[in-house]
């Protein structure tokens, strides 16, 4: 691959993890076909869009993503891949940044116009990896290189701004669809009806019921009427944003059953009302159990995390001194804390303090005492019958399973939760490792 | 009728200028709104006495004055000595973004010259208020700043440089709960006491570190570290904690629909590779935490021995309720369990118990 810059102007990869990831989802079906890894150098996945943009599209990618569906069945890699399209301010940047890059809500006052395509990615338990395209930028054009763009996109969200005037947005919301449903069929289409922070619940439901009306009569007029689009509402200062994104996230997962039937089985045999797999860094979850879903139980687990991570945070700091290189190392995830204890970080907002750190320094420390390997597990009981309370159990690094117990699963049952959580640990590990 | 004898009340001024944030402080730390809720409050109009029980038996009689002129003024003629007679602790208030430190000054000058003459014995917090609005980078010095401009002052008004605290502090972190922990420190009357047992017991338990916190404000009453505990390189973890659990108990509050006030679990346990931690009711106004090293079988044990010495600690809030003969059958029960370990203990019961104010 030839680029104008050298390899080194590119940002370099997040340092791997010593331990082979289990999680680690070897999902390489095409790798012929695949535009992600257009050269023997790698480059890190972050650039995919520089890279894509910079080569002609010459190399096999284009050979599928134009027409209807032929080639091979969809390579749905591990990695999810969004792409944020909306109007000018509709909020494209701040979803972006505040779920991905944990900008607290109240700062993404300061984000300025993006003028040019923006990308964002988390490296976690998944790769999230996004894309924010500007609205000036006529993708839909057909002369513009839009095979650039919209490869391999999992899903394309298309936020609504519902305290604005939005029928203008519904109009280019349509036209994009038509466009997906021709070029790209296979990628979602998810609409956020955004910023419904400020409105009242009837005002809400009639935007989110006109905008589902509108755009479904209009597809179906023009012969679309079959393609599934979601509907969302969210805003950046609760929790909706990340209920949505998990729910658009968990379509885009291939193991999305396996974990489902599993989850669902655990919550069966333990009475837990609900169950939650969280990535702890994101707090986006990736799999629940077939219950239905309510905002307030993602809240209440989501915060629980937050309790966690802080905790953890706050005691689990390494000391070793026989360890060297391992004891140098670790402080340093806390040393930033110890001399800048003069910013004091937020402490409203829901988002954890700090950013991966935390998890890591948590469980697995493969050298220095002796019981690390044992993954962190956490318990809140609310009263005292010890009925209603919340597990929490760590799967992996950033992976971490949240039940909300129910009636029945009292302190006498509580070996038996453990022993199962444990089954369903290394069903997990299976899962992935597939 | 006994009880209300034997309480400890202990009065408390809140003074600052109008606006400095004293009733934001009050309502956060007290009432459990949150800091963006504290947008909606008004002036406060005259004094906002507010009764708060605290730790069993002692009862905070806090005094938040409305801080514009016409009512300091009023403070300082009229109602001079009804105001400031029998102070135990005032917490006076600068706000740092204010543009007229000079009258700032002033107007302290004048208060703690009122003070002085009324309860000279009495304590001064100082919190240098709105840090948030400071850049980072200026923050230490514009703090010693302030702070050296109105330790001359207090010097001059005859208070003893150990009268009188410093603090930043902003409602949008941690650091208010580090202000109002050193005031509550200040005012529980057998703070030694606690402290010793509390020793004992984590000596029983060898654990890395125990913090008594009380519970519906959260906190932290004392603390005591030992071994590994003392080398943890967060030292605001006190503070930290306490805003780590006043947002869980928001969101439990959110969801279970009830008062922020009456929220509360009975245990929190986290367990990680690194360390073992709980959460579990001490008295009936404190939860303890204890921080153990990563072994499952003293973890246990730990819990089975906390809520064994629940007992032990129960004498500890209602010991001044009773009056002088059930102050000396406490002492004894309490002290033959711990002949065995060293005659130190009756001087150091009834040193904590001399400490009564």
């Amino acid at each position: 691959m030839h680029t104008l810059f050298g390899e080194n102007i590119l940002s370099p990869a997040a340092d791997q993890v010593p331990l082979p990831d289990p999680f680690e989802l070897a999902f390489n079906l095409y790798p012929s076909a695949s535009s992600d890894t257009p050269s023997k150098s790698s480059p890190p996945q972050n650039d995919w869009l520089t890279q894509l943009q910079k080569q002609a599209p010459t190399d096999g990618a284009t050979s599928f993503s134009h027409g209807t569906q032929q080639g091979p069945p969809p390579r749905r890699k591990g990695n999810p891949r969004l792409l944020f399209m909306g109007l000018r301010r509709c909020g494209k940047s701040s979803v972006q940044k505040v779920v991905f890059q944990k900008l607290p809500p109240a700062d993404t006052l300061y984000l300025e116009a993006t003028n040019k395509i923006e990308k964002a990615s988390m490296q976690s338990f998944m790769n999230f990896e996004s894309a924010e395209i500007p609205t000036q930028l006529p993708v839909l054009s057909p002369e513009y290189e839009h095979a650039t763009v919209f490869t391999n996109i999992g899903a394309v969200i298309w936020i609504i701004d519902s305290q604005d005037e939005y029928l203008t947005s519904i109009s280019e919301l349509l036209r994009v669809a038509v466009f997906l449903a021709e070029n790209y069929p296979r990628a979602n289409l998810e609409v956020f009806i955004h910023k419904t922070d400020g409105l009242s619940e009837e005002y809400k439901y009639d935007t989110f019921r006109e905008v589902r009306q509108r755009v479904q009569d209009e597809l179906s007029d023009f012969g679309y009427g079959d393609r599934a689009v979601s509907y969302y509402q969210t805003s950046i200062f609760d929790h909706s944003i990340f209920e949505a994104m998990s729910k658009v996230i968990m379509k885009l997962l291939p193991q999305l059953p396996a974990m489902e039937t599993l989850l669902t089985k655990l919550c069966s045999t333990c009475r837990i009302q609900k169950a939650y797999l969280f990535d702890t860094v994101s707090k986006i979850y990736i799999a629940t159990d077939t219950s239905p879903t309510f905002l307030k139980d993602y809240e209440v687990c989501s915060d629980y995390v937050d309790v966690i991570v802080d905790i953890k945070q706050l005691y689990g700091w390494l000391d070793a001194p026989k360890d060297a290189p391992k004891d140098g190392s670790q402080p340093q995830n806390e040393d930033p804390e110890l001399e800048s204890e003069g910013t004091q970080p937020k402490i409203e907002g829901v988002q954890p303090k700090s950013e991966a750190s935390p998890s890591k320094s948590g469980s697995s420390q493969p050298k220095s005492a002796p019981d690390t390997n044992m993954l962190g597990e956490s318990m809140v009981t609310f009263d005292k019958g010890g009925d209603n309370y919340m597990y929490a159990r760590e799967i992996s690094n950033s992976l971490s399973l949240i039940c909300l117990m129910g009636q029945g699963s009292g302190p006498d049952k509580r070996k038996l939760i453990e022993y199962n959580v444990d089954i369903l640990h290394d069903a997990l590990l299976q899962v992935f490792k597939v | 009728m006994e009880r209300g004898k034997r309480q400890k009340q202990r009065k408390v001024l809140l003074m600052g200028r109008s606006g400095a944030g004293k009733s934001s402080m009050r309502s956060i730390v007290f009432s459990h709104h949150n800091a963006k809720d504290v947008r909606r409050l008004g002036a406060t109009v005259d004094v906002e006495h507010s009764n708060i029980r605290f730790m069993g038996n002692l009862m905070l009689n806090l005094w938040d004055c409305g801080g514009q002129d016409s009512f300091v003024e009023s403070y300082l003629t009229n109602q001079r000595s009804h105001v400031f007679t029998h102070v135990a602790v005032l917490i006076f208030v600068f706000d740092v973004s204010s543009r007229d430190a000079a009258s700032d000054m002033l107007s302290f000058a004048s208060t703690i010259r009122a003070l002085h003459e009324f309860s000279p014995n009495s304590k001064i917090f100082v919190l240098i208020h709105k840090m948030d609005l400071v850049p980072a980078d200026q923050k230490t010095a514009v703090f010693q700043e302030k702070s050296d401009g109105i330790r001359a002052t207090c010097e001059e008004e005859e208070f003893l440089p150990e009268q009188v605290g410093f603090w930043a502090t902003s409602i949008w972190d941690q650091s208010l709960y580090r202000a109002w922990t050193q005031v509550i420190y200040f005012l529980v009357p057998n703070a030694g006491t606690i402290e010793n047992m509390l020793r004992k017991l984590a000596d029983l338990l060898d654990a890395s570190e125990l913090i008594l916190y009380e519970r519906t404000t959260c906190l932290v009453v004392t603390h005591i570290s030992r071994g590994r505990g003392k080398k943890n390189p967060f030292t605001d973890r006190f503070e930290r904690l306490t805003s780590i659990l006043k947002t869980h108990k928001h969101s439990m509050a959110r969801h279970t629909g009830t008062m922020v006030s009456e929220v509360s679990f009975t245990e929190l346990l986290v367990k990680s590779g690194k360390f073992m931690f709980f959460i579990t009711r001490l008295t009936e106004n404190t939860n303890l935490a204890v921080v153990m090293p990563n072994d499952e079988g003293a973890f246990n044990a730990a819990r089975v021995n906390v809520s064994l010495a629940k007992g032990e600690f129960a004498y500890l809030d209602i010991i001044e309720k009773k009056g002088k003969e059930a102050q000396r059958t406490a002492r004894e029960s309490i002290a033959p369990e711990e002949d065995t370990r060293g005659s130190e203990d009756g001087e150091l019961s009834s040193q904590g118990l001399n400490s009564d104010r």
